[in-house]
């Protein structure tokens, strides 16, 4: 190692310290999680985990997450579509415009979800298209394509076209080439772009509160809920759940991810 | 093809879409707009609106049937209006699902997304949605406990067109001046407490996040600067509408909390966030209920208030429920119920021999007019000042004059 | 099998392979088939809607029912640049989202490196998943945690109390600590990704020339880095620009995003028109960062 004996000590501890800034109000949702009390002050006076059993059972909830997956399911399904499409034009051909699709593809996450959101729930209201799982979907998904986009471009960059050509050279036609050679090569890229932009649109609400008519999402259901005293605790219950449901996907995601360039994105 | 050609092609297919786009957005829109007065409605000079809405029964019995096949009923509603919805389900068959409206535009949009059967509406939202034609009148004949609502409430500007009603009254209240009685003392009477530029509650006042607060403004200004000839408090004419928007310039520096959603505000009051400002009864009575010190008064000055209304939305998906739920409304008990949790005096008063409180309709005034002569209802601004000549702001100045005054 | 004495017909070819040689002797259709429904879903779907959006800034409302009429007019337009507020509340948020930028960039830097540079990859793999983690946990609960923790009865204030200390944690400050927490991560990840790029060799071969630790930072890492921290930066300014939801939380005082957000409903016309300047504040920040080769550390 290069860096001084110092130098490595203080990062050592400079992470340490943005670690605990990181997780400090994490922990405390934990701790709110199991508050007995419907207010959440400070601090937390009894203790109680009658909250799981009343977030579990509460149909509300239930329905919200069932959307939730619905929604995140579709949105993925679509992005890996598109995103595998536009990343392999980029990768294997060099045409005009190359470079402006770069920028095509990351507008809809780099424009603040306001505009998104708005500009999509104006579009529906004007054609006349109803509110539901669909606009949900289709919301979410425009957003995720850079997800697996960059993730797919960064693999394919990485793999010589060698492997295909010899494929060609063999007989095969695209699709069989697709499917023999570059897509097992690209599949640990496409999953772990796949897992992200799952969590992407499983915990979006910026853009799901114009898209989603009256349907509600797990995120809407928080958004409505967040200051009445008798859902509350059931939030923070939920948001607790969701804390170590997700550590399996983000643990694969990162072992998938690590052989990609592109890192990733996850939820906002 | 050649690189020149091919971007020549595409540069014309993008020129292409856009057009269309252009001009199916304006088509599709101007249907849209069409639609928007055609439904359920007519514009004013034609024959009187239908009562029709599709699927809606003749009968009080068929309706009783087809809303059992409906079996369910989306509201938009004031927090806390819904009330007896177990009961109401297992009767009618009906579940009943409630979305809270925070102002009464946050209504109007909603009740135009068209996922809603129904909504109560008060005065500053229901002539608007008689106009825009999203709500259809009511047959009365088809809603037994109308019978029982007083018959001052009834077939006002508010809730009537044409001499038809355009849904069943709900109840009545005034938003009330609300402080902590452990920080602010003495108990105010006055809304002198907020609008003093020197206020000792600075970034502790608790302000509704809506243009339709301009005529609180007003309201003081015509108790205190009666040189202005404020009548309404909503019919303001540009000087009065200016003096009211300097009020609030004034007001703004000091406010530590503009709510809109009611339950963030019981929030800070609990917390001593906030500690004084103006919310409805609702909010006191469930702060009180959590044992908190905090007491609400109508100040002397007189207040702005409400008189809300559920009113049917002319394309509802189930009129059936709907019809049902505004005869549930006015029945005694809910009535009573919604009185007494909300805050607010009921409009059919044999609800007042069901109250847990016996006193709650004599404390709520609820027969007693000469305490609403200074409760001024939530009204939509017109141009014409509510016919009574001259030229006032409109519902549009106004909209556009709080974002400035949020600053 | 190749048997040169049997001239056989070659095989009736499929129409996959029919097409695939097509496509082979012709790019230009090839891209275009790949790109057809991807581009017409980005272009013709996002982009037509954003134009729909510029079409709902031209329209008008009824002054008394806030309906919206499909009259043009610039008058929404004439609104945003003239009055005072529209600009201030611009302004307020530009500020903010650079404020946090910063923040973040700072914070993010420490962790980054030595994530790269430093950790062992076991010690890696945990962190990183540690870093990512808190990007499951639902934004909002996070920006409400972080109004519990500001709160006069919060943690903060709990913690400042016996030194006689107060803080008014629902003010910008406050807001400011909640923006730079809630897009911290988003700032870590390409950092870390850019600083594993660097080559090893490059930091031996600076330590040969003679230079420290601080002087190969500002000569060889940060400028190497660089573009990655432009990456990040690209989300943590355009979330912040466009929030609405934890202004509101936090703080009493309007923001692009919550102007926006109140105005959608009965003002439609001018929260559309209001949205161009956000659209304009990114396109120009997207087209400096890709100048500064940001897209490719993303």
């Amino acid at each position: 190692m290069v860096e001084s004996r110092l130098t490595r000590a203080l990062l050592r501890v400079g992470t340490g310290v943005i670690l605990a800034f990181i997780y400090l109000p994490l922990v405390l949702i934990g701790l709110y999680a199991f508050n007995r009390s419907v207010t959440q002050g400070w601090p937390i006076e009894n203790y109680s985990t009658k909250w799981f059993s009343v977030a579990y059972h509460d149909e509300a909830v239930r329905s919200a997450l069932w959307l939730s997956v619905r929604a995140a399911l579709g949105a993925t399904a679509v992005a890996l579509v598109l995103g595998t499409l536009i990343s392999l034009a980029v990768s294997r051909y060099h045409f005009f415009g190359r470079e402006a699709i770069s920028l095509v593809v990351i507008l809809p996450i780099a424009l603040p979800g306001i505009v998104t959101g708005l500009a999509l729930q104006t579009t529906y209201t004007t054609v006349g298209i109803d509110f539901g799982l669909l606009t949900i979907i289709i919301g979410h998904a425009t957003f995720c394509i850079v997800v697996v986009y960059n993730n797919a471009a960064a693999r394919i960059r990485r793999l010589s076209g060698s492997l295909e050509e010899a494929s060609y050279d063999l007989g095969a036609d695209a699709w069989q080439t697709f499917r023999h050679v570059t897509f097992p090569q690209m599949r640990t890229a496409l999953l772990a772009g796949a897992l992200l932009a799952f969590a992407l649109s499983f915990d979006e609400v910026v853009v799901t509160v114009f898209t989603a008519g009256a349907q509600q999402t797990l995120p809407i259901w928080i958004f409505a809920n967040l200051f009445r005293p008798v859902e509350q605790p059931k939030v923070n219950v939920v948001a607790l759940f969701l804390i170590f449901a997700s550590i399996i996907p983000v643990y694969f995601a990162q072992r998938l991810g690590s052989g990609a360039a592109g890192t990733p994105r996850g939820g906002r | 093809m050649s690189k020149a050609r091919w971007r020549r092609l595409r540069f014309a297919g993008l020129a292409v879409y856009v057009v269309v786009a252009l001009l199916g957005a304006t088509a599709c829109g101007s249907d849209d707009d069409n639609e928007g007065s055609a439904g359920g409605g007519t514009t004013t000079g034609e024959a009187a609106a239908s009562t029709e809405i599709p699927g809606l029964g003749s009968t009080i019995d068929e309706i009783k049937q087809k809303a059992k096949e409906e079996g369910q009923v989306s509201l938009v509603q004031w927090a806390g209006y819904a009330q007896l919805t177990k009961e109401f389900a297992k009767e009618t068959g009906c579940k009943v699902s409630t979305k809270d409206g925070a102002t009464s535009d946050d209504m109007i949009s909603l009740i135009g997304t068209g996922q809603y059967d129904g909504v109560s509406a008060s005065g500053n939202a229901s002539v608007r949605l008689m106009e825009r034609g999203d709500v259809a009148p009511v047959n009365t004949d088809l809603i037994p406990n109308y019978a029982d609502v007083q018959e001052g409430i009834k077939n006002k500007d508010y809730n009537s067109k044409d001499g038809q009603p355009y849904g069943v009254p709900h109840g009545r209240g005034p938003n009330v001046l609300a402080w902590r009685t452990d920080v602010v003392k003495p108990a105010p009477d006055s809304w002198g407490v907020i609008w003093d530029p020197n206020t000792p509650y600075k970034g502790k006042i608790s302000i509704y996040d809506d243009s339709i607060f301009i005529a609180d403004a007003a309201l003081y200004l015509k108790a205190t600067k009666p040189d202005l000839g404020i009548d309404s408090p909503y019919q303001l004419n540009d000087e009065q509408f200016n003096a009211s928007i300097d009020l609030l310039k004034g007001l703004a520096p000091n406010v530590g909390e503009w709510w809109g959603d009611y339950a963030k505000q019981i929030q800070s009051y609990a917390n001593k966030d906030v500690v004084i400002g103006t919310t409805w009864p609702y909010q006191v009575n469930t702060l009180k209920a959590d044992k908190k010190p905090v007491e609400g008064v109508k100040p002397k000055e007189g207040t702005t208030g409400w008189s809300d209304t559920w009113m049917i939305y002319s394309k509802a998906k189930h009129p059936n429920c709907m019809y049902l739920w505004m005869n549930h409304m006015i029945s005694p008990a809910a009535q009573a119920a919604v009185a007494e949790s909300f805050g607010e005096a009921p409009v059919n008063l044999k609800a007042c021999a069901l109250t847990k409180n016996k006193n709650h309709c004599n404390q709520f005034h609820a027969s007693d007019e000469s305490w609403w002569k200074d409760i001024y209802y939530w009204t939509t601004p017109t141009a014409d000042c509510g016919g009574k000549g001259g030229t006032c702001k409109t519902q549009k100045d106004w909209v556009n004059a709080w974002t400035e005054i949020r600053g | 099998m190749t048997s040169a004495a049997h001239a056989e017909p070659s095989p009736r070819q499929s129409l996959g392979r029919r097409l695939s040689t097509f496509f082979y002797r012709h790019p230009w259709v090839g891209v275009a088939a790949l790109l057809a429904v991807p581009l017409g879903w980005l272009v013709g779907g996002y982009f037509g809607s954003l134009f729909v959006l510029l079409l709902a800034s031209l329209w008008d409302t009824d002054p008394f029912t806030s309906e919206v009429v499909h009259n043009y007019t610039f008058d929404n337009f004439r609104r945003i640049f003239e009055e005072d507020v529209y600009r201030e509340v611009a302004w307020r948020t530009i500020r903010m989202a650079a404020l946090v930028t910063i923040a973040d960039a700072v914070l993010a830097f420490p962790i980054a490196y030595y994530l790269a540079r430093i950790a062992s990859p076991r010690t890696r793999n945990l962190l990183v998943v540690a870093v990512l983690m808190p990007l499951w946990v639902s934004y909002l609960v996070k920006a409400f945690a972080w109004r519990t923790i500001l709160s006069d009865s919060g943690v903060v204030n709990w913690a400042l109390d016996p030194f006689g200390l107060s803080f008014d944690g629902y003010s910008s400050v406050g807001l400011w600590l909640v923006f730079t927490y809630l897009w911290l991560p988003f700032m870590i990840l390409p950092l870390y990704a850019g600083l594993e790029r660097i080559p090893h060799s490059l930091f031996e071969a600076s330590a040969d020339l003679g230079a420290r630790s601080l002087r190969t930072f500002l000569r060889v890492t940060f400028p190497l880095a660089f573009p990655a921290l432009v990456a990040g930066s690209i989300f943590t300014f355009s979330l912040t620009l466009g929030d609405y939801i934890a202004p509101d939380l936090i703080t009493s005082q309007q923001f692009i995003g919550t102007v926006i957000y109140d105005q959608r409903g009965t003002n439609l016309p001018v929260a559309a028109a209001f949205t161009l300047v956000p659209i304009g504040v990114m396109v120009m920040y997207l087209l400096v960062a890709r100048r500064l080769k940001a897209f490719e550390a993303l």
